[in-house]
């Protein structure tokens, strides 16, 4: 369960024992350059703006958004993939943000990263062996037989054949390349596992394998995972507790069942009912709420809330100050939402009229 | 105004250049032990009194940096010093070859640009018909054949048998304009034909490939769904935008192209800025090397920024940069 | 056959290979799927055959002096000259080829020419090769600073005209053999590492080199064991294809007087003495030539036939019957997944004709 977090809170002395890792306002803008001989800055991209979040050992946070929510560019930052604007990342109570990479360098094999794209993040040009050994021979944990054997015993445990070892990237299909990817992450046997939407491209069928490997290598090996998706279902599948992105913001986190049972912020409302239900009859009586207009760009972020010129239930006070994560009225103290009108039990947003603000 | 800012920008790195070229071509000849220098200009057989001779008269004692001085001064005044055997001003013997290299090279340029475009348009438009599978093969022969050997072979087949009967239009060497432009061109002929032959191959393959590409892009295809006339798809569009690489490699090319200058008018015997330059090798005769030095960077300066001017036109993203 | 100490016979045995070869099978590399592609195109494999053919005849050169009885060096008036002091043509007194200005044997000289430019093409693209990547993997790896200052460079050494650069270097030194690796080599690093630049970028943007990153991987095990292998097909093209640049690099320099120095044959060299003998000997010109447009004409084949055996997608200068327009067809082939894209390889090099 998440630790609800104000955007403003001190964290200091009050977190759990058991968090593993903890981000605290975060921020992260890349700088739009211009200019022909001598570039100027002229703009920043808002990828992720004063985003905290925490996750205990053992546990899985769903991180859901749309493309551009800045989700991904958070995920790298955890990882250390790209430096940090401002904020914190501790790792097991080691502030682990903005370090060199040499310091990095022993993080890393607590911190792992699966990827989105299985046919692009496998060397093409090297052997699934040698790309499920790397960690070993960076790391220089195993060499000769032994990194072979262990090697092969990974691919044994992500459901590949050992015999394969010589094979290149090529000869596997997508959900044998994810599992390779998955192989490599576990090697050294990390506490962390972030995950970046490491189902959206394969086909359905699959993406049910390799989410029950994944819940497997949980159980069995203590991970904690660090989930990206911008499928709902999936994430719902997978997660404890959920944290919802908007354009490099949270909008809404707490743990799985109250945010997917009682979505508080309009988006997050807005997701759900944009998500296909499996069932036929819930599906035809539920009514869709569309939002209008396009995800703003993150270079120039609207003012106050930056859901306001696509919420349904946009005030004047909106388009002003910007919300505050909270606990909303009803709800436990661990799901919190940053909205000024958050949608009430039973509300029916799809009904709602838009105000006169654009 | 962005166009004219680019135009001085680009002028001032072009003089920048320029400055440096010459500063390292003198001090590359200049730098060295007195001795050497002055034997190699005073020629090969010189006495230890010419020698000397050499050495006061061009005041090569003086320390280099003050010799340097004097360089760049003159340089300044379009003054490039002397030749040392003839005595002439190189000035004068550089302006004496400026004809032949100028008609080669103009000459040249349209003849391999009108070749190679038009080529390599209709072979994108055609593509594997007969034309085009042929004009494949000659452009791959083409681009592997050394200048120089193009033109001995032109001589040995054309210009041998034709004079041998009698048909002498076709001459080696140089025929100013002044003794009539058909004299001139039938000097000219071949000269041109061996610089455009190679060029004309390199830009064929390089306009056929970029409109082929270009032909497959989308909003070709709306275009012709326009009803648009099929010319005037691939004319107004498609070209258009093929021209571009086109261009930057002429930039590219215009370095290179000196070169081929040289070695074509040593074939035929046109006597001009490449073949004197080559000679004064021979002769170590080091002012008419660094002028040559010189005005060879100036040249490719000039016509880089003309090249960009060019590129900037047709493509508007460009001036902002 | 025995499978674990027990015997398995007839079908039996038939099937358990078939399992096993399956199970054993090692995956085949890029290398010999571009090697298989490649033995089918017949025009690749005839050049191929040329270069070996021609390479050989170079190394074995003193063999055909024994059998002539005629040293590259060795002027012949008496046999080898007409009465007014011209060449002899071929076939007249032991003269394969025919004589050259002084009386000397002509094929003898283009086989010793042969050594000087393919040595020459070798070394040049060698250095070149190693110098290139070398400076294009860092450029584009480390980005920022050490990108600009390595970029600027080389495009001004790619800007350069050679020919001044050779003439300045042949009054200072004197022309030699030397001269002419050093001047070649000079561009040949930068035309490769622009090429090797440009690839690298791309690469480095590809997720498995963040993947790299992420596992705490060093630079430089990033740019030797992720990037340079992906980068070796394009360079294999780019060597093949830089090497008859700079045969006739050189064949240029000796023509012009800047490079080998006679009596030291080189085809450059032999055609500028050529020029001489226009109207009286046809074969002193021809000879030499054909040597010279055979040797580049092969290398650039070769270098097409590689290219497209790396990418079967890229459009070949000439790929005749190949059917339909390939352009259209950008599926991926499922060996293909990540590999470079050769259509945009080479491009930039100038070929071997122009200067």
């Amino acid at each position: 369960m998440t630790v609800p977090l104000n955007a403003n809170a001190d964290v200091s002395g009050s977190a759990d024992d058991d968090v593993l890792v903890r981000v605290e306002n975060l921020v992260k803008y890349f700088p739009v350059r211009a200019g022909g001989l001598i570039q100027r800055t002229v703009g920043q991209v808002h990828a992720v703006d004063d985003v905290s979040l925490s996750i205990p050992r053992g546990k899985t946070l769903g991180l859901v958004g749309e493309t551009g929510s800045g989700k991904s560019t958070l995920a790298r930052c955890v990882a250390g993939l790209i430096p940090v604007t401002a904020g914190r990342v501790t790792f097991e109570g080691r502030d682990i943000t903005n370090l060199s990479r040499r310091a990095m360098r022993p993080m890393r094999r607590s911190i792992q990263m699966i990827f989105q794209d299985p046919y692009s993040s496998l060397n093409p040009r090297r052997r699934v062996g040698a790309i499920i050994g790397d960690p070993f021979a960076i790391h220089k944990t195993a060499t000769g037989s032994e990194r072979k054997r262990q090697v092969q015993e990974l691919m044994e445990r992500v459901g590949l054949n050992p015999e394969h070892y010589n094979r290149f990237p090529a000869e596997f299909s997508g959900g044998q390349r994810q599992r390779i990817g998955v192989a490599r992450a576990l090697a050294l046997r990390p506490l962390l596992i972030i995950c970046d939407e490491p189902v959206s491209a394969l086909d359905v069928s699959i993406q049910a394998q390799v989410l029950n490997l994944l819940a497997d290598l949980q159980r069995d090996y203590g991970l904690t995972y660090l989930f990206i998706a911008h499928d709902l279902e999936v994430v719902r599948h997978v997660s404890d507790s959920v944290s919802v992105m908007y354009l490099g913001r949270i909008a809404e986190a707490g743990p799985k069942d109250n945010v997917y049972g009682s979505p508080r912020h309009p988006y997050t409302t807005a997701l759900m009912s944009a998500a296909p239900a499996a069932d036929p009859d819930t599906a035809a009586s539920r009514q869709r709420i569309v939002l209008v207009g396009d995800v703003p760009s993150p270079i120039d972020p609207p003012s106050g809330c930056r859901f306001h010129p696509r919420c349904p239930k946009a005030q004047p006070l909106c388009s002003e100050t910007e919300p505050q994560l909270e606990v909303k009225a009803g709800d436990p103290a661990t799901h919190v939402t940053a909205c000024h009108f958050p949608v009430k039990a039973g509300e029916n947003l799809a009904a709602a009229g838009r105000s006169e603000l654009s | 105004m962005a166009i004219f800012r680019f135009l001085v920008r680009r002028i001032l790195t072009g003089i920048v250049v320029i400055w440096l070229v010459a500063t390292g071509a003198f001090f590359l000849f200049f730098a060295r032990p007195v001795a050497t220098v002055a034997h190699q200009l005073a020629g090969r057989a010189a006495t230890p009194q010419v020698i000397n001779t050499v050495i006061s008269n061009l005041g090569l004692n003086q320390p280099i940096l003050v010799q340097y001085w004097h360089f760049i001064d003159n340089l300044l005044h379009g003054n490039l010093g002397f030749s040392y055997y003839t005595g002439e001003s190189v000035n004068t013997m550089l302006k004496q070859d400026l004809p032949p290299t100028i008609s080669l090279v103009i000459g040249g340029l349209v003849l391999w640009l009108v070749v190679g475009l038009s080529v390599g348009i209709i072979s994108a438009t055609r593509p594997r018909s007969l034309f085009d599978r042929t004009s494949s093969v000659a452009v791959l022969v083409g681009l592997s054949m050394p200048v120089f050997v193009v033109g001995e072979l032109l001589i040995l087949f054309v210009f041998v048998p034709l004079n041998k009967h009698g048909f002498t239009w076709i001459q080696t060497g140089y025929a100013g304009i002044s003794q009539g432009v058909v004299t001139w061109a039938g000097h000219m002929i071949l000269p041109w034909i061996t610089l455009a032959a190679v060029q004309a191959a390199v830009y064929t393959r390089l306009t056929r490939g970029q409109l082929l590409d270009t032909l497959g892009e989308d909003y070709i295809r709306t275009a012709r769904s326009k009803g648009l006339s099929e010319r005037r798809v691939i004319y107004r569009h498609g070209v258009r935008a093929a021209l571009t690489p086109v261009v930057s490699q002429l930039g590219v090319d215009v370095g290179q192209l000196l070169g081929g200058v040289i070695v074509v008018e040593a074939v035929f015997g046109l006597g001009g800025l490449g073949q004197t330059s080559v000679e004064a090798i021979y002769t170590d005769n080091l002012p008419v090397i660094i002028g040559f030095v010189v005005l060879a960077a100036t040249f490719v300066v000039v016509a880089n920024i003309i090249v960009d001017l060019v590129y900037a036109l047709l493509d508007p993203r460009v001036r902002i940069a | 056959m025995s499978i674990g100490g027990i015997e398995v016979q007839g079908r039996e045995a038939v099937a358990a290979e078939a399992f096993l070869d399956v199970a054993n099978v090692e995956g085949r590399s890029q290398w010999q799927l571009t090697w298989r592609r490649l033995r089918q195109d017949k025009v690749a494999m005839a050049s191929l055959a040329v270069i070996v053919i021609m390479v050989v005849l170079a190394i074995i050169a003193p063999a055909f002096v024994s059998i002539t009885h005629h040293p590259p060096n060795f002027a012949y008036p008496n046999t080898g000259e007409t009465v007014a002091g011209n060449p002899v043509g071929p076939g007249t007194a032991g003269f394969w080829l025919g004589t050259d200005g002084t009386g000397r044997d002509l094929f003898i000289r283009i086989l010793y020419g042969a050594r000087i430019s393919l040595f020459v093409g070798f070394v040049t693209t060698a250095i070149g090769v190693l110098a290139g990547v070398s400076v294009g993997l860092i450029a584009g790896y480390f980005g920022g600073v050490v990108d600009t200052i390595l970029a600027r460079f080389t495009d001004a050494v790619l800007a350069f005209p050679y020919i001044v650069l050779a003439l300045s270097l042949a009054v200072v030194i004197g022309p030699s053999l030397t001269v002419i690796i050093g001047v070649i080599a000079f561009f040949s690093w930068a035309a490769i590492a622009r090429i090797v630049r440009g690839q690298t970028l791309s690469i480095k943007e590809k997720e498995y080199i963040e993947a790299a990153r992420s596992l705490g991987a060093g630079p430089f095990r990033i740019m030797f064991l992720d990037i340079l292998p992906n980068l070796l097909a394009p360079v294999l093209v780019i060597a093949t294809l830089y090497i008859p640049t700079a045969v006739v690099f050189e064949a240029t320099l000796s023509y012009l007087g800047l490079g080998i120095q006679p009596p030291t044959a080189s085809w450059g060299n032999i055609l500028s003495d050529a020029q001489n003998f226009y109207q009286v000997a046809w074969w002193y010109v021809v000879f030499p030539a054909a040597a010279l447009l055979i040797t580049t004409l092969a290398f650039n084949l070769l270098g097409d036939g590689i290219r497209d055996a790396m990418d079967p997608r890229t459009e070949r200068v000439f790929a005749a019957g190949r059917g339909r327009r390939r352009r259209d067809t950008r599926r991926k082939l499922a060996d293909d997944s990540g590999t470079v894209d050769m259509s945009r390889v080479a491009p930039s090099i100038p070929p071997a004709g122009s200067n």
